[in-house]
């Protein structure tokens, strides 16, 4: 396992070569085409070696197409609304890229709602934009307006290994209580249980995972979860 | 970058209904503080303080200067304090943002203004030489109290920081290298320490003891106390917000007393442990 910094060659070579997150290529003067990372991190590649990206932790989030973010209304401009993803700039969210909406039926938020949305472009050059349906199917598949709950501020790393089925947290939670989540890639996650000491120890637990601050592993999560009363 | 928005309602509504019920969303309990982690660097006045996320970093250090006229047997004391954007996102570089002006100004009444150290004890020679004691403070990361955690690393950073030895024959000042005798300790008056208690617009909600930053943004108003362990009140400041009762004040007062002992305690604790590890050479 390699680390990088970002601006350092990668050797990703393959006929039929995918780039995942932070890896770019660039044409060299040479003409041949160089693979190098654009942040820091750990290089990691798959088995037979043609998908390659970099695996690191950080705390502010760069949008990328179709990720699924958890925002907050900031303001409306128009037909638009302006939400904050946690990324240098605000995101915008049309109007009418909801389930069902039209133009006499549009969704009721107001400025300090959160929601749920996935990124439909991330540009360098533009401000990011976001839609809260699938763009195909015009169904909502879960995205939308988040009502009640709670959330929790993470790193980056800790929500991609929320995502991953295989993660030890959200069915270790899940067999003590009854719980919702939407997770976002931008470092927040949406959190809702019935009782509020149970959305407590779900935002503890998360703090106490997160690779950035504690670190814990399933065993001392188990324990943990013992002396919080849930 | 703009000024993030204030939390989203959801946060704010969990935030309100949980602490009805007596609940923090770090699971402290509503007077508990979090235990501040002092870390001493390699050179004596070199502190960093944690208290959770939040981070600071003092740092003193000490030169030789002309007083101003008008002060001939003084020293002086100047604080800096910065608040890049390295502390958190809604800082911007350049202008000082409210809670800059509120932090440097907390942090000149606790550490300055309240006499901690003994300004006549840093003249060397009147009129002509005194001790300049600069203290530094970079707020590293703010999750919420920065000015507790700011005054604490600031006072913790004068009682360990040490200045050479000096000598005086008739009008000769000679400055004592710590290798060749023990640096001096700064004579110091008393020991203030910050707390700051936030309360919320909801009657029967307490008040409560070093808010988090989601605590703070939504508290209705902060009120923080200087006070030292002998019960001296120092500094009392509350820049808008609910009204308070006389009453509560009083009891926050008593509050306030126990946790500053206790916060001497472990300063001193740590301050004698960090100076057992040291070896100060005198040849």
């Amino acid at each position: 396992m390699t680390t990088v910094l970002p601006g350092e060659h990668v050797p990703a070579q393959h006929v039929n070569l995918k780039l995942g997150p932070g890896l770019l290529q660039q044409t060299s003067v040479g003409g041949t085409p160089a693979v190098v990372s654009t942040r820091a991190g750990e290089v990691q590649h798959s088995a037979n070696r043609n998908k390659w990206w970099i695996e690191g932790n950080s705390r502010r989030y760069a949008p990328a197409p179709q990720e699924s973010v958890v925002g907050v209304v900031v303001s409306r401009s128009g037909e638009n609304w302006r939400v904050d993803i946690g990324s240098a700039h605000m995101a915008t969210l049309d109007g009418l890229a909801f389930e069902g909406a039209t133009k006499r039926n549009r969704p009721n938020l107001k400025v300090g709602s959160l929601l749920y949305a996935r990124v439909s472009l991330a540009h360098k050059d533009m401000e990011p934009e976001l839609e809260c349906f699938d763009a195909q199917t015009r169904k909502a598949e879960g995205f939308g307006e988040l009502k009640g709950g709670f959330l929790v501020q993470c790193s980056l790393k800790m929500c991609r290994l929320l995502l991953d089925p295989h993660h030890f947290l959200f069915p270790l939670l899940g067999s003590r209580f009854p719980l919702e989540s939407a997770i976002g890639m931008n470092g927040r996650v949406w959190i809702s249980a019935k009782e509020p000491r149970q959305v407590i120890a779900i935002a503890r637990c998360i703090e106490a995972v997160d690779p950035d601050g504690g670190g814990m592993d399933e065993a001392a999560v188990k324990k943990f979860l013992n002396t919080l009363d849930v | 970058m703009p000024r993030p928005p204030s939390p989203s309602i959801p946060e704010k509504e969990f935030v309100h209904g949980a602490l009805k019920q007596s609940l923090r969303v770090d699971g402290r309990a509503m007077l508990e503080m979090r235990t501040p982690t002092l870390t001493f660097g390699p050179e004596l006045g070199w502190v960093e303080c944690a208290m959770g996320k939040t981070r600071v970093l003092a740092q003193v250090d000490g030169k030789m200067v002309k007083p101003p006229p008008e002060r001939p047997l003084e020293g002086m004391i100047t604080i800096h304090s910065e608040l890049s954007p390295m502390a958190s996102n809604e800082y911007e570089p350049g202008r000082p943002s409210e809670e800059e002006v509120t932090l440097t100004r907390m942090l000149d009444k606790v550490l300055r203004r309240s006499d901690t150290v003994d300004k006549e004890s840093l003249c060397v020679l009147a009129g002509q030489r005194v001790w300049h004691i600069r203290l530094t403070i970079h707020i590293l990361s703010n999750s919420g109290n920065m000015v507790d955690c700011a005054c604490l690393a600031g006072i913790v950073a004068l009682k360990h920081f040490r200045r050479p030895e000096v000598e005086v024959v008739g009008d000769e000042v000679t400055i004592h290298h710590p290798s060749e005798r023990a640096p001096v300790p700064l004579s110091m008056h008393h020991t203030p320490f910050c707390l700051t208690f936030a309360f919320f617009p909801d009657p029967s909600t307490p008040p409560l003891l070093d808010p988090s930053h989601l605590e703070e943004t939504l508290s209705a108003g902060l009120l923080s106390v200087a006070l030292n362990a002998q019960r001296e009140l120092c500094v009392v400041q509350k820049a808008g917000g609910i009204p308070l009762a006389p009453d509560d004040v009083l009891k926050i007062m008593d509050i306030a007393v126990t946790k500053a002992r206790e916060l001497d305690k472990l300063v001193e604790a740590r301050l004698q442990e960090d100076w057992k590890t040291r070896n100060v050479e005198v040849r």
